[in-house]
């Protein structure tokens, strides 16, 4: 299937692309708690904060999020159209979830607040702030990852989980076999995509569409396809098994890397940005006039520090690539 | 003409870094009643090519007309793949119903044919494969030999009753003995399949069969010649990154010791050995 690129890797070079990818994975890792720990409207308001105070918080937690997002971007050198694609899967969730917390808005409301209602369902300003907010995060859940995701292969990607993992060796978590089993898994992903389709073709050939309305049809129809693949999936995995197996696999035994991952400064530069601004937000309840002055140097001094790399990087990248 | 392809070019992922040129300005007609070869190195555009004539890839730019039906404009894909059967690599790995009889009848049963009909082809297609159809109808696609499960999805094609069959690499995989009967096979489809298209990296099996061979290269068509004209510029053959069949290299060392010869084929070649033998005698 040459028209699927495994995973959504996107196969350029950029300095975020070159980092460790186990400083990508714990900086997303930060990013979605401090996602999470940016109050909600509810419950600041229950714990005594006004509408006003609120707004000046989300505006500079998010603001701050919103820029490390857009540096990390500009910097990975992916489109930002490729990057907000992966929105795109949870458009249903995200305009069915915006409209729940809009009109079941449960918390408190204010009274010089504008409201509106009919039947069961109730509009006000805060119900409208909160739905717009809760989009927002759902939407900035999505795009970390999906940075990670598309500047990491995913043989790297097991490569980091395999070694943040590894402090589980300690109770006796079998992280190598579990790191196997991924990378496997991965490396057989190509091979049974490319195998799916071939038999969809095959079968397409002999006039089978899958393109009903009807879902009990649909199901119907996928059973030529998921047979031969289920088939040819375990003749692959036996395959491969007597393969280990004929070169003395051992489990037991520790493993030697080819590519063997490396913290570099960039990487810890990155993660002190990350955890400063995780710092901020951590740090918010009530002195958000404080915070604003924080950030805004933690946030200045590291984009230098960004910049810095990024020149470096492209200077290097073009030598290299030259 | 039945198949008539102009200018064809293809593109995977026009708009991503990883893009690649599969076919590039293809231009060819294929004639009701040829045995068409098509011949390339690895990833020089043979299967693209192939999958674009019953419409598993959509037209990008060019035109193409396949038995009267313009697949640059809207068209039946039923009516299309009804008349174009696709015999793919390993074809048996496509096998998937409870019994024989039923996976051959798949194809007939997406054509929306009555039962009897059904029946009738599913029969006339196991037999003419060379399988016993009473013996075999109802064992699984999956207990019988690697041999037998080639010509049931072969069946299973013959059962749609094409006017063109296409066959990427029919014997691959298949034993000297399995190659042959699968080749006689294919030749005995004559009378009911005017036109065979057919891939394949044995060269052999193209010489001996085919009447024309495209040669594709990187995407590019190097032409289309008669085994004959290949015979006398094997230089396009070896351009491509293809070796010239058997009987030629026993031609050309022949002719360095100073005989004659002209066959094209392996019985020409056995006759015409023997009768240059008689003379130095």
């Amino acid at each position: 299937m040459k028209d699927i690129s495994l995973g959504q890797y996107y196969p350029i070079k950029s300095p975020v692309h070159r980092l460790d990818p186990r400083t990508k994975m714990i900086a997303v890792i930060l990013y979605i708690i401090t996602l999470f720990l940016i109050p909600m409207l509810p419950n600041y308001i229950n714990n005594g904060g006004t509408l006003h105070d609120y707004l000046i918080i989300a505006a500079v937690c998010y603001g701050l999020i919103f820029i490390l997002l857009i540096v990390a971007i500009l910097f990975s050198r992916v489109p930002i159209l490729r990057v907000l694609k992966s929105i795109k899967g949870i458009l249903f969730l995200l305009i069915f979830m915006s409209l729940i917390s809009m009109f079941f808005y449960g918390g408190p409301i204010s009274e010089g607040s504008w409201q509106w209602s009919w039947w069961n369902l109730n509009l006000s300003t805060e119900s409208l702030i909160n739905a717009g907010i809760m989009s927002l995060r759902l939407v900035l859940l999505i795009l970390g990852p999906t940075i990670l995701t598309l500047t990491t292969t995913p043989t790297d990607l097991t490569a980091g989980i395999e070694s943040l993992m590894s402090p589980l060796k300690l109770i006796k978590f079998p992280v190598r076999i579990f790191a196997l089993i991924m990378s496997l898994a991965l490396s057989l992903i190509p091979g049974l995509m490319d195998e799916t389709a071939k038999i969809i073709n095959a079968q397409k050939s002999r006039g089978a569409h899958f393109d009903s309305r009807n879902l009990f049809k649909k199901a119907k129809a996928m059973m030529p396809i998921l047979i031969p693949l289920f088939i040819s999936a375990f003749k692959r995995a036996d395959d491969l098994a007597n393969a280990m197996d004929s070169r003395c696999f051992n489990s037991s035994k520790k493993r030697t890397k080819m590519k063997r991952l490396s913290f570099k400064a960039r990487d810890l530069s990155l993660l002190l940005f990350v955890a400063s601004l995780i710092g901020i937000i951590v740090y918010r309840g009530g002195l958000y006039m404080q915070s604003i002055m924080i950030g805004g140097i933690v946030l200045g001094g590291v984009a230098v520090v960004f910049m810095l790399f990024g020149i470096i990087e492209s200077v290097v990248l073009k030598r290299t690539d030259g | 003409m039945t198949i008539k392809i102009k200018n064809l070019s293809h593109i995977y992922n026009p708009k991503a870094p990883f893009k690649k040129v599969a076919l590039d300005n293809i231009t060819l007609d294929i004639e009701h009643g040829d045995f068409f070869g098509i011949i390339g190195h690895t990833g020089s555009g043979k299967s693209t090519l192939i999958s674009h004539l019953n419409g598993l890839i959509k037209l990008q730019s060019g035109d193409l007309t396949v038995d009267g039906i313009d697949l640059s404009k809207r068209y039946d894909y039923k009516q299309l793949r009804a008349k174009v059967g696709m015999v793919f690599q390993y074809p048996e790995r496509q096998l998937f119903d409870i019994t024989i009889e039923r996976d051959v009848g798949f194809g007939p049963r997406n054509l929306g044919l009555d039962k009897d009909e059904i029946d009738k082809r599913v029969k006339e297609a196991i037999i003419k494969v060379g399988l016993e159809f009473e013996k075999i109808k109802d064992r699984s696609p999956f207990e019988i030999s690697g041999g037998q499960m080639r010509r049931a999805a072969l069946a299973g094609v013959l059962a749609m009753k094409p006017k063109i069959l296409i066959l990427d690499e029919p014997t691959a995989g298949l034993d000297p003995k399995g190659k042959k009967q699968i080749l006689h096979l294919i030749n005995s489809l004559r009378n009911e399949v005017p036109t065979i298209i057919m891939i394949s990296h044995n060269m052999d099996e193209i010489f001996e069969n085919c009447n024309k061979i495209a040669v594709l290269k990187d995407g590019k068509l190097k032409g289309v010649f008669t085994p004959r004209e290949l015979y006398d510029n094997s230089s396009i053959v070896v351009d491509s990154g293809l070796k010239m069949p058997s009987v030629y290299q026993i031609i050309s060392a022949l002719k360095a010791k100073g005989y004659d010869l002209n066959a094209i084929n392996e019985e020409e070649l056995i006759e015409q050995i023997i009768s240059a033998k008689g003379d130095t005698l």
